[in-house]
């Protein structure tokens, strides 16, 4: 393969593919961009985690509490 | 507070203004890459969403352009990279064809089909340097990867290209 060859090829790619030429931005995408931010999913906050460890810790280490939790929940 | 400042803080309406500024430069090198409006819209606004979700790791001393422009490179190209590698190049950006010959017609589509089978990564840069002729350098520091790297890229999915071409059964040149 040479450089003759690369430009031709170049040049059958430029025909098959040729460059964009209208980029300009049809409408301001705001709107949709303020859609996406309101979809994004509720964060849970650490402390939530961190006291959802602590009570499987707990469950794991006192299995006998289970049947106690379970009647008053 | 400086406008970046207050966007890597959280300041929504930083935010806003910054998007506002910069959404046309963003789409416009999306579109070039994906070649698809409606496609090129969805990512500009997953490009920002992006940004947004990682304004703590922005520093607001560096340039905001240079850094979209990279969020919106990965994002096209993990477009390119869900595409099925059989779904053929869109065209409704490109320059109106001229009459074309069955055999042009035959040709391009060809080209279409081998070229939409490159790798992602690879149609990234090739599609940048060799049809849209941007300059090497702007290309590394949108990929984040060096310039000899973009070379490197670009040489290889010609070589890629005419090896797909000419088990199609098309002539490329004299050597293979």
């Amino acid at each position: 393969m040479n450089q003759q060859d690369d430009q031709e090829l170049q040049a059958l790619l430029k025909q098959a593919i040729a460059p964009v030429t209208d980029t300009e931005l049809p409408r301001d995408l705001w709107p949709q961009m303020l859609k996406r931010l309101d979809r994004q999913p509720a964060r849970v906050p650490w402390f939530d985690w961190a006291l959802a460890a602590l009570l499987s810790v707990a469950l794991l280490l006192f299995p006998g509490v289970i049947p106690a939790l379970l009647y008053h929940l | 507070m400086e406008l970046l400042q207050r966007f890597a803080a959280g300041d929504l309406e930083a935010f806003e203004t910054l998007f506002r500024e910069h959404q046309k430069q963003v789409y416009a090198w999306i579109v070039r890459i994906v070649r698809d409006s409606g496609i090129a819209e969805d990512l500009t606004v997953e490009t920002f969403w992006r940004i947004y979700r990682s304004r703590a790791r922005f520093d607001p001393t560096g340039n905001f352009h240079a850094w979209a422009r990279r969020i919106a490179t990965n994002a096209a190209l993990d477009h390119l990279r869900r595409q099925r590698r059989e779904t053929e190049l869109p065209e409704d950006l490109a320059c109106p064809a001229k009459a074309d010959t069955a055999v042009r017609r035959e040709t391009r589509h060809r080209i279409h089909q081998a070229f939409s089978q490159l790798p992602a990564k690879y149609r990234l840069v090739a599609t940048l340097a060799l049809v849209e002729e941007e300059p090497y350098d702007e290309i590394a520091s949108a990929t984040g990867i060096s310039v000899a790297l973009v070379k490197v890229r670009v040489f290889r999915a010609v070589r890629m290209l005419r090896k797909k071409l000419t088990s199609m059964g098309m002539e490329m040149g004299t050597r293979t």
